[in-house]
């Protein structure tokens, strides 16, 4: 079997662009994709499309189709919704389709308009994540299901405000540099704590803002890449995906995510590593919280381990685990239905030194994806890996 | 309250409880989930009956919310939570006291109440 790489990436900046429409954001991380592979956009093959709240957002539906139109592409396309997991799930099936040579190129990315709706509007379209009957008529937002999370983990394990403080200023801190970041903006503990409370004990700044943004990459296979002598560092090779109950109410936990321990551990037998072959990472950090929760459930911190990693330097881009160079969503945004291949993005430009933050990987050889949906109801896990060209 | 048609399983869980005849759907291998149902949730058994459901609950966790949806712009804040059963756990709004006094824990009943926004029903729980 032979392991995908990343020809090519493109994406727009990350933030407050309510004017842009999908369509013209796709467009311009698309054909940036494609111009940074180098290849002949003639042979791409398929769409692989990550969008969340389209028909809400945009009143359009069927994005896929205008989605390849718009970076002029003459190809079947699909749109994967999984929440804030969708082009997670878009990944895996371009990796599945490559490695079945069903296909040698294909263009993976997400695109999401959220600000031009404003803030009431946009938390309602991402509560729709949670189950409608039964946790949004109660009341349930995106954040106040994380708060939720975030108390049983506090009461289960320990931790702190002040814990969850030292992720988000690690994650401002890693973002300042990054020009495609919404916010570029160092804040301290006590910021983060004296921030006007969202849905107790989550704050302004235990949030990831509400962004507009696209992302896209061109995936071909090994014998692409070899043939066209494409410069391709970067292969996945590792893939997987987990499922939970959609409310969190029916979990067995609510201070462990399920879906992302299966996603990891199939990701990790995917790609013949274990958790200890990890130098650095992306990871869905809607919330601080949930950045605790990806980073045991990805096997890298014991169960109520991970909730002072941040605070002890160890995930910080000077620690032995560097997380989320990027910024995370915390800081670099999350235009939900791109975050996936927003992600796949900083990993390749951190192997290839094109990212401000690269500095900080110099030695290292393995990454991991971590993207999210709901509250974990859906997970992918990406392995990518430096290789010989 | 909603103009729209019914939601079958779930209006009328709501019906029951609050006639005080709260149920719970339980499969043959004694696993409890909420309607409708045609399959078990934690099995796959299709299997089902209708138990009781019992009349208290304890908090597993709460938050107390104060940027709402629209849907609960003159609601807020309010308090959300999760209640244990025993063969299930459910999501509600906590009423009757003040978020400060309200701890994981705490044994609650459940019932409908309407939201102050837009007169809908939801579940909530009131401290015992």
């Amino acid at each position: 079997m032979s392991d995908p790489r990343v020809a090519g990436v493109g994406l727009t900046h990350f933030g407050k662009h309510p004017e842009q429409t999908g369509r013209a954001m796709f467009a311009e991380a698309g054909l940036a994709a494609l111009d940074d592979a180098g290849i002949d956009p003639d042979d791409v093959e398929a769409l692989f499309y990550g969008n969340f709240m389209g028909e809400l957002a945009e009143h359009q539906g069927h994005q896929a189709p205008l989605m390849a139109e718009a970076v002029g592409l003459d190809v079947p396309a699909t749109r994967y919704e999984s929440a804030c997991a969708s082009s997670g799930a878009a990944i895996r099936d371009a990796v599945l389709r490559l490695r079945n040579e069903e296909a040698d190129v294909v263009l993976v990315g997400g695109s999401e308009r959220m600000t031009n709706i404003g803030t009431a509007a946009a938390t309602d379209a991402l509560s729709i994540a949670a189950d409608d009957l039964y946790e949004i008529r109660a009341g349930m937002t995106f954040p106040g299901a994380y708060a939720l999370m975030a108390r049983a983990y506090f009461e289960k394990y320990g931790g702190s405000k002040n814990d969850l403080a030292e992720i988000a200023v690690k994650n401002h801190e890693h973002a300042l540099p990054n020009e495609y970041a919404q916010m570029q903006q160092a804040i301290t503990t006590e910021d983060a704590i004296d921030a006007p409370i969202i849905a107790d004990p989550l704050g302004l700044y235990d949030s990831c803002p509400i962004t507009d943004g696209a992302t896209a990459a061109v995936l071909v296979s090994e014998a692409y890449a070899a043939e066209h002598d494409l410069d391709t560092g970067v292969a996945i090779t590792g893939t997987g995906q987990g499922g939970d109950k959609m409310a969190l109410h029916d979990r067995d936990y609510f201070a462990r995510t399920p879906a992302t321990e299966d996603a990891a551990d199939e990701a990790y037998d995917d790609a013949g590593i274990g958790p200890d072959a990890v130098d650095f990472l992306e990871v869905h950090d809607c919330f601080t919280i949930a950045e605790v929760l990806a980073l045991e459930g990805l096997g890298l911190y014991e169960p109520g381990e991970a909730i002072g990693a941040a605070g002890r330097g160890e995930t910080t881009r000077e620690g032995d685990l560097p997380v989320n160079l990027s910024g995370g969503l915390k800081s670099k945004g999350h235009p939900v239905g791109a975050t996936g291949v927003a992600q796949l993005i900083s990993i390749t430009k951190l192997f290839e030194g094109r990212h401000p933050r690269a500095n900080d990987v110099d030695d290292s050889t393995t990454a991991l994806a971590h993207n999210a949906g709901g509250t974990v109801a859906s997970a992918t896990v990406h392995v990518f890996e430096e290789v010989e060209q | 309250m909603s103009d729209g048609p019914r939601d079958d399983g779930f209006d009328d869980l709501l019906d029951a409880i609050a006639d005080g005849e709260g149920f719970y759907i339980e499969c043959e291998n004694g696993h409890g989930s909420l309607p409708p149902r045609l399959s078990c949730p934690q099995c796959g058994s299709q299997e089902l009956g209708k138990q009781g459901l019992p009349e208290s609950g304890e908090i597993s966790t709460y938050t107390v919310v104060t940027v709402p949806t629209p849907q609960f712009d003159e609601d807020a804040p309010y308090v959300t939570a999760v209640v244990d059963f025993g063969p299930v756990s459910v999501t509600g709004q906590v009423r009757g006291r003040e978020p400060d006094d309200i701890e994981t824990g705490q044994v609650v009943g459940i019932d409908v109440g309407e939201t102050v926004t837009r007169d809908e029903r939801l579940i909530v729980f009131e401290p015992r």
